[in-house]
């Protein structure tokens, strides 16, 4: 025990009347003991390296050496820039798709899982697996996929479509990304869908039945409705991380073939580190923030008010 | 909707939307244990005999037990200081919400779940590089540290559902808050601590970019690294390379198998809150 410790307890002890309020001081100095250092922490290793980002966006710096201011000339340089502008146009693509088409399929499959199957725990379990894998890892093997399996098979079949690799065509390398961003996603957010679909009890069904609602109109009616916050939640996350997408095109096309497939967390990765373009990549990463941020802000207004008005 | 009998159709029909995910690790499997003169028949034929040496050359040439000794080093710590600091870190916010900067804290945290990774990821390089953290104590401490953003979002709702009487209670009895917290709420929060902790275990073990960049000497490189560096080194010797993705992912894999049930049902807690 700490000396101060000892005499604060001597003290409360010969002061009685006073010891709630010397009680309350320390309880709330043990609160600032457990906040602050992982505010100071959290500053030092997240907010300080943004705001250099910030910082540097506005000078020339390489990532070594000397640097200039040069105002907001980066910023400019990169909407004049054709790749950064690439990169942004394939990464709003690819999100865009794969958030639709991961919300659908998953819902689908949480449909599926919530009726009354057979087998449901291990088909939930194999729905799932995928969320616990590596996405990297999981990319190389699909790349296998792409380039050996599908061209082999297509031949065999004679299904023209098939028979090429597809990762090799910069038409249609960004269809191998969706699928396997799609496959990966596709089980978090069924299991989401799944926590929104056993919290609808069956007398709503019946009730619906009754009253002669076929299944098409129940789900638009019952299920959906009740599942909207689900619905919002999964657009604005599966949205904004595949906004991110870095890995699985690391390790399907490394951003080719040419930039074709190169996202914006790519051309920030390659130029600022391989490409000494520090400050402009930081210029072109504080564009990146404000997008991500207004994206997410619109989601959340209109698929708010679509709750609201269901 | 939900009839009594069985949905055989639904049934039918997610069995074979569940091969769609289960043909990659069948893949993965059966090319591990083939060799390359049977990479030339039928990719999808099962292997003609169990060819583990694919797995010991894979295991000499990637070094695979220093790496997998240093994903286990970083996500294991990762894990423990994760739960034990962040709990503790939300404990203190979710009771002083009423209080100005603990209403700022919190949305400071929250906030910074918007911040994408590369406006970070330039500077940060610097930073850990010049002050000696370009290595694993460095990955460890940025992990724990950027945890708190979305652990807060966890923690703090079901803290504050947590009623303030046990608390006092247990003041009366002449705990003092720190006592409070490590003996009676930091049990209660089990149930969220075994949801953080799986979702930290999954991140650490599987992340890719962070110590892509923190990490510059390649006997510190972790699992997914070590798949990136070897790659061109695989080329076109896919039983080798499928040998190493296998040891790389098994892991988590057996892990999912012991506990899934905990880990779905983890993970939906964590994402209704």
């Amino acid at each position: 025990m700490t000396d101060k410790a000892m005499k604060a307890k001597v003290r409360t002890a010969r002061l009685p009347l006073q010891k709630k309020r010397v009680s309350l001081s320390k309880e709330s100095n043990v609160f600032l003991f457990m906040a602050v250092p992982g505010f100071i922490l959290f500053f030092i290793f997240h907010t300080y390296p943004a705001l250099q980002g910030i910082f540097y966006s506005f000078t020339d710096w390489k990532g070594y050496g000397d640097w200039n201011f040069v105002g907001i000339k980066n910023y400019l340089n990169v909407f004049k820039d054709a790749r950064a502008l690439d990169a942004y146009i394939f990464t709003f693509q690819f999100a865009v798709l794969s958030t639709i088409i991961v919300n659908i399929i998953s819902m689908l499959i949480a449909l599926g899982l919530n009726a009354k199957i057979k087998f449901q725990k291990t088909l939930r379990a194999i729905f799932f697996l995928p969320f616990i894998l590596s996405i990297l890892i999981v990319g190389f093997i699909f790349n296998f996929i792409f380039t050996h399996l599908l061209p082999t098979l297509g031949q065999n079949l004679g299904i023209e479509l098939l028979s090429k690799n597809i990762l090799g065509d910069p038409d249609l390398a960004w269809i191998g990304i969706v699928i396997v961003a799609v496959w990966q996603a596709v089980a978090f957010n069924t299991i989401l869908y799944l926590a929104g679909l056993v919290t609808i009890t069956e007398d709503l069904y019946e009730a619906a039945s009754i009253d002669g609602a076929g299944r098409w109109t129940q789900f638009w009616k019952i299920t959906f409705p009740l599942i909207a916050p689900f619905f919002t939640i999964n657009m604005v996350l599966a949205m904004k991380g595949f906004l991110m997408v870095f890995d699985q095109i690391v390790a399907l096309t490394g951003g080719g073939p040419g930039t074709s497939t190169e996202s914006i967390s790519l051309l920030i990765y390659r130029g600022g580190f391989e490409g000494g373009q520090f400050a402009y990549q930081s210029a072109n990463a504080v564009i990146y923030f404000v997008v991500i941020v207004i994206i997410s802000i619109i989601q959340l207004k209109v698929l708010e008010r679509r709750e609201a008005g269901n | 909707m939900i009839g009594k009998k069985t949905n055989w159709p639904v049934t039918v029909l997610l069995m074979l939307a569940s091969l769609c995910v289960l043909l990659p690790f069948y893949l993965t499997i059966t090319i591990a244990l083939k060799t390359p003169q049977e990479m030339a028949g039928n990719l999808l034929a099962l292997p003609q005999s169990w060819e583990f040496e694919n797995f010991s050359r894979a295991i000499e040439m990637t070094n695979f037990f220093n790496a997998f000794g240093n994903s286990a080093f970083v996500t294991i710590f990762v894990v423990i200081f994760t739960v034990l600091t962040n709990s503790m870190v939300a404990y203190a916010i979710a009771r002083n919400m009423h209080k100005k900067f603990y209403k700022f804290l919190f949305y400071y945290f929250i906030s910074a779940m918007f911040i994408p990774f590369p406006i970070i990821m330039l500077p940060i390089v610097n930073q850990t590089s010049a002050w000696g953290m370009d290595n694993l104590a460095g990955l460890i401490v940025l992990y724990v540290v950027y945890n708190l953003s979305f652990n807060m979002f966890i923690y703090i709702g079901y803290i504050r559902s947590i009623p303030k009487e046990l608390e006092e209670a247990a003041i009366m009895d002449g705990a003092s808050t720190w006592g409070v917290f490590w003996k009676v709420i930091f049990p209660l929060l089990a149930p969220m601590n075994a949801t953080v902790a799986i979702l930290t275990c999954l991140g650490a073990w599987n992340d890719f970019l962070l110590p892509l960049v923190i990490v510059s000497d390649r006997d510190l490189a972790t699992l997914p690294v070590v798949q990136y560096v070897f790659q061109s080194q695989f080329s076109t010797d896919y039983n080798l390379a499928f040998a190493s993705y296998l040891m790389a992912l098994a892991p988590m894999i057996i892990v999912y198998i012991l506990a899934q049930k905990w880990i779905i049902s983890g993970v939906m807690k964590g994402s209704i809150k």
